[in-house]
């Protein structure tokens, strides 16, 4: 059994592994110690800034500081990071394309109990359709603390979309993450899963249950869903034929959106995607959560068995 | 001497107003109310209290500025472009495909401007933002914002303000442009943001109640605002609408509209 780890505190230990350098200014929003934030407080006292319940302002606060050569983590649950400041983010960060790295914890219905007030099932979409706005996902630990570590010399805004809950962690310290390139995590030539953030561990746990099957997919990990790696998924797409999409958010204007866009205009293709139908979620437990809204490793495969027999109609 | 800086001053705004109406008249849009109501203040600070060189407009000491009412950024332009950051033969581009002048203030584009503004409620926050970093950076430089009365609307305004207090941004000096207008009405039918200068005193701040266009006014508050430590100030500053123009002034129509050939020519008139 493998570590398990949440990628939030991926986030913090990358935090204060940058923190080093002068230029790394952090703000919060009251949830300091949620988003791990305060890992970075302890440590750099001077250069943590509470902005208390005032998200907006936060981001403004982070624009001024990044137009003064900082770069600036500012963090909250993804919910509020992207929602309550869409405006403030579009209109003080992204149209100047400001070094700020907006850290969205708690995301998608991975948060459980707290409710949909709190699940954050459109960030990706809204951060998507900014101009300048890079998004990613990471799928552990390891890869959070690397995606904060390439931040540092990164040059425009980015979406960290985090969550909360352990996860096994898969990746080790030599794991290779470059912003912008998906990662084929296990290789086949029947179908191609492109999955992100939790799903991708779904997604492997699929892989298992259909290679007993005599079934090979290629599961790949799309960490950055903007710019998203086109050239990999037009590869695979012609490769095998069959693409399943799967991601913990809205199937409107993700990961599976955005493979869809890259499908359509250059290898049109069948493809079936895994995430939530369109729907606010509900307090639970995660698991079962994933289990009611079809985020599981059982809807994967079902969506794969589709797509290859559509394949062959 | 100080009578000649008044009257120096009194030029520049003259000057600043006439190139307000035709840009404004050129680009048959904008908002000239605003502008006007904005123009002693931002002439005061660019052309004597703000420590800038326009030449090297990324100086890392220089005091900044932020518009966030951005629409009044034709006063900006004026008095950028006039003070070297840009040709002054760029003004007429305002608001054209291609121009640099864009409608509302960008950063990216415009020599000078320090942040890119025009939704309102946003710019203290930036201001706070590059207030922080000049006390982390030990730069002894201010940072001026000027809100507008509307604007105060926003509940971000209030965050910031408490931001500033709570972080004793005493190197933040805000300026509200009070003309008492917006584009639906008065501020007072609107929604009334009054009492506003003790709302400033009430979220811990420095306030001063002037007449935003009386220049020893307004040199003096900002000359005030300079003492005070650990505080940030909040200059409120009573001014009309359309200032200087007989027909603009106190007329909320004026808020976003251009005038006509013959109503520029009336204007320029008066500013003779």
């Amino acid at each position: 059994m493998s570590d398990q780890k949440a990628t939030r505190d991926g986030y913090g230990k990358g935090l204060v592994e940058i923190g080093k350098d002068k230029k790394v200014v952090a703000l919060d929003a009251d949830l300091s110690e949620s988003t791990r934030s305060a890992w970075f407080k302890e440590k750099y006292p001077d250069r943590f800034f509470d902005i208390g319940i005032a998200e907006a302002d936060m981001i403004g606060t982070a624009a001024g500081l990044a137009a003064c050569g900082k770069i600036v983590f500012a963090s909250t649950f993804a919910v509020f990071a992207t929602g309550r400041t869409y405006d403030q983010i579009r209109a003080s960060v992204a149209y100047n394309k400001l070094n700020v790295r907006i850290i969205g914890s708690h995301a998608g219905l991975l948060t459980g109990e707290d409710g949909a007030s709190h699940q954050s099932l459109e960030d990706i979409s809204l951060m998507r359709s900014l101009p300048n706005m890079t998004v990613i996902q990471p799928a552990d630990f390891i890869e959070a603390k690397k995606a904060v570590l390439a931040s540092l010399t990164y040059k425009g805004p980015i979406y960290l979309r985090t969550g909360r809950t352990k996860l096994p962690v898969i990746f080790n310290e030599d794991h290779k993450f470059r912003i912008g390139l998906g990662i084929v995590l296990k290789k086949g030539t029947d179908a191609t899963i492109f999955a992100t953030g939790t799903l991708v561990h779904e997604a492997l746990k699929a892989h298992e249950a259909l290679k007993e099957q005599k079934i090979n997919v290629n599961i790949v990990n799309i960490h950055t869903i903007k710019p998203i790696d086109k050239e990999l998924i037009i590869k695979l797409a012609k490769e095998t034929k069959a693409i399943v999409t799967a991601e913990d958010h809205n199937i409107i204007g993700g990961l599976g959106s955005a493979v869809a866009e890259v499908l359509s205009e250059n290898m049109p293709c069948i493809i079936e995607r895994i995430g939530v139908k369109d729907k606010f979620g509900e307090s639970g437990k995660s698991e079962e959560l994933y289990e009611k809204y079809g985020l599981t490793a059982e809807s994967i495969i079902k969506a794969v068995k589709k797509v290859m027999k559509k394949k062959v109609e | 001497m100080e009578m000649t800086l008044i009257t120096s001053l009194n030029q520049k705004a003259k000057q600043t107003r006439k190139d307000i109406l035709e840009m404004i008249a050129a680009a048959a849009s904008g908002h000239p109310g605003g502008s006007l109501s904005a123009t002693d203040i931002i002439v005061t600070l660019y052309y004597h209290k703000m420590n800038h060189n326009p030449k090297n407009p990324k100086w890392p000491d220089r005091d900044r500025f932020v518009l966030s009412k951005g629409h009044c950024c034709p006063a900006l332009y004026s008095v950028l472009a006039r003070s070297g950051y840009f040709p002054v033969s760029k003004l007429n581009g305002l608001r054209k495909i291609g121009s640099m002048l864009q409608g509302h203030p960008n950063m990216k584009s415009t020599p000078g401007i320090e942040m890119s503004t025009g939704s309102l409620g946003q710019g203290l926050s930036v201001a706070n933002g590059i207030a922080l970093a000049g006390k982390l950076d030990k730069k002894s430089y201010n940072v001026y914002c000027m809100v507008g009365c509307g604007e105060s609307q926003e509940g971000q305004i209030w965050e910031a303000a408490m931001t500033a207090a709570h972080y004793k941004l005493d190197n933040i000096i805000g300026i509200q442009d009070n003309n008492r207008l917006q584009i639906d009405g008065f501020t007072d039918c609107v929604k009334c943001i009054d009492p506003i200068t003790e709302k400033w005193r009430a979220f811990g701040w420095h306030a001063i109640e002037i007449n935003g266009h009386d220049f020893n006014e307004i040199i003096a508050a900002l000359d005030e605002a300079d003492k005070i430590k650990n505080k940030p100030t909040m200059i409120v500053a009573n001014t009309i609408k359309g200032k200087g123009i007989s027909f603009m002034e106190d007329k909320v129509g004026w808020h976003g509209k251009a005038p006509s050939k013959e109503q520029l020519k009336e204007a320029l008139e008066e500013l003779r």
